[in-house]
């Protein structure tokens, strides 16, 4: 079953359409990069894009960092959207019910479909971008590439670092994922799934330039998004990365259940 | 019960199965009983709860009260046990509209617990297309499809892997004269090898012509269930064409029961003795016979009764 939700979505157009935007952004940006030689101003924009000038090799952090906020989550929940909503609209939903496919099997082998998108889309995102960064932007300095902190990391330090960094971009996405699986379950209408992901997602963000809201910033799903960026602090801070974590475990668990609960004993009647 | 289900060869069998909507029964205490080897019709006009019970047999709407027993077992609770040997057409056919049809059926058989080998696959699947009329070489998107072909796709998808209950709603819809007619042999076909068959329709004249047990549904309850030859059996009256009306009534007097136009109906056993009396007194009789109701009037007369 999870085997073939995995095919159908590769041999979804759309799929690759999303993974193809996912990459042109980052390579805009190095190519923007390279020619103008223009970093933004330290401590302002999107992380690493200043240190990539004089460092290709994080150039797949810069990469993330520029997809992060925006276009990965909005490619999440348009996918997350579409797992429950888009087989009602299709009328093949009811076809996989009575095959049949268990309803809680079903959710499953949706969620682990939209996580396998999101390792795809990080892990070509990542590739493309180490390419890039090597071929348009800086040389590493031989020394080795210089930590945020001033130091200096070593090749296999700045491997381990980065894989990290990969998989918490990735467990980052989980939370939207759950969301937009249970809007799924909620509607017919794919599309109106994923803008309530996305409007979820904004509301999160506009929280979160609000002082008055403070109480409330631990438990944003959009918080800890961009604490990847301590992983190459050093030594490694750990207090945001972990918060980060259990906020998404957090919304995966609750989001995933209340979607079972729903599409659990729905009536299937489209 | 399970067994008792088994040993009267109910197929389908429901006890007071009621869908409730809010304030609305969309099906109200209904109790269908489908033995093996029926071709049952499930007859009601749009609205009239066809679809949700049908839903409910397959476990995708749940019952507000009541038991449907399918293949002798409880659903919805053994659906897995059930579904697989089940065939269902539920409403308008769905399919990926991307993919061809070939690939809508692999996909389809690959999800289940129960899929074909993959080597048998493929000449499953072009076997069953072949059957409804659409070919396995034909590599083009579902979207392009015209409705009759996707109306057939959905049908290969219910017969692939030659369940002995088909569950069918609208089985002809979407079709053209000749389209309906094949679906129609190929029903038969199969109900000569021995599926049971359980279809939906507001069709009369095509129940009339396939089915052998009827299920009439009007406002979510079962106002009639028979085997269709009791109902169309001889009526005990005979009809006669004749221009005489008036001294034909004259004549036969309290045995008449309804004279409308140039036709009487007569309660008679026996046409050729009625023929010969009447034309003995002179009268030309234009045509005469057994007088058989149709379905629609049996349909229409339970109906002014309820």
């Amino acid at each position: 079953m999870i085997a073939v939700e995995l095919i159908k979505m590769l041999r979804r157009p759309r799929t690759w359409l999303i993974v193809g935007m996912l990459i042109a952004l980052p390579t805009l940006v190095a190519v923007l990069l390279a020619i103008t030689d223009l970093g933004p101003r330290p401590g302002t924009g999107p992380p690493f894009l200043s240190a990539v000038l004089s460092d290709g090799t994080l150039f797949p952090l810069a990469a993330l960092g520029v997809v992060l906020p925006l276009l990965l989550p909005i490619a999440v929940a348009v996918l997350g959207g579409d797992a429950i909503a888009g087989e009602s609209q299709t009328g093949t939903l009811r076809y996989l019910l009575v095959r049949p496919v268990g309803r809680a099997h079903l959710l499953l082998a949706k969620l682990l479909t939209v996580v396998a998108f999101v390792l795809l889309a990080v892990l070509l995102v990542a590739a493309v971008s180490y390419a890039e960064g090597r071929l348009l932007l800086g040389r590493a300095p031989a020394a080795g590439t210089v930590s945020l902190s001033g130091s200096t990391l070593s090749q296999q330090e700045l491997a381990w670092r980065t894989a990290l960094a990969l998989g918490y971009v990735i467990i980052s996405m989980l939370g939207v994922a759950a969301v937009a699986l249970f809007f799924s379950t909620l509607t017919r209408s794919s599309i109106g799934a994923a803008l309530g992901t996305v409007g979820l997602l904004v509301a999160s963000t506009v929280l979160l330039g609000l002082d008055a809201a403070n109480a409330l910033h631990p438990f944003l799903p959009t918080r800890y998004w961009l604490a990847f960026v301590d992983l190459f602090r050093d030594p490694v801070l750990w207090r945001d990365v972990l918060r980060g974590l259990v906020v998404q475990l957090g919304y995966l668990t609750v989001f995933t259940l209340a979607a079972w609960a729903n599409f659990g004993t729905k009536d299937i009647d489209d | 019960m399970t067994g008792a289900a088994k040993a009267n060869g109910q197929v389908i069998r429901t006890q007071s199965l009621t869908k409730r909507y809010g304030d609305l029964r969309a099906v109200d205490a209904v109790d269908l009983d489908v033995r093996t080897g029926d071709v049952y019709g499930f007859l009601g006009a749009n609205g009239s709860g066809k679809t949700t019970t049908l839903r409910m047999l397959l476990g995708l709407v749940l019952p507000t009260s009541g038991e449907a027993d399918v293949l002798g077992k409880p659903m919805p609770a053994a659906r897995q046990d059930v579904l697989p040997h089940i065939g269902s057409l539920v409403e308008s056919p769905g399919a990926y509209p991307h993919l061809s049809g070939p690939a809508n059926l692999a996909l389809l058989d690959a999800t289940g617990s129960d899929r074909s080998p993959r080597q048998l696959r493929r000449g499953l699947i072009s076997a069953t297309l072949e059957q409804v009329g659409l070919s396995a070489a034909d590599r083009r998107p579902v979207r392009s499809y015209s409705q009759g072909m996707r109306q057939r796709l959905g049908l290969a998808a219910a017969l692939m892997r030659r369940p002995p209950l088909l569950i069918l709603d609208e089985p002809t819809n979407g079709l053209d004269p000749h389209g309906i007619q094949e679906i129609r042999r190929l029903l038969l076909q199969l109900n000569n090898d021995g599926t049971t068959i359980f279809l939906s329709s507001h069709l009369l004249a095509e129940v009339e012509q396939m089915c052998t047990r009827v299920g009439v549904l009007h406002s979510g309850r079962l106002i009639l269930q028979e085997q269709l030859d009791v109902l169309l059996q001889p009526t005990g009256m005979v009809a006669v064409r004749t221009f005489e009306t008036h001294r034909s009534a004259a004549l036969l007097g309290s045995s008449i029961v309804s004279v409308e136009g140039n036709q009487l109906l007569v309660r008679a056993e026996d046409p050729a003795q009625l023929n010969a009396y009447l034309v003995g007194e002179g009268i030309r009789v234009d045509e005469i016979g057994p007088y058989r109701r149709t379905l629609e009037q049996v349909i229409l007369d339970v109906e002014v009764q309820t």
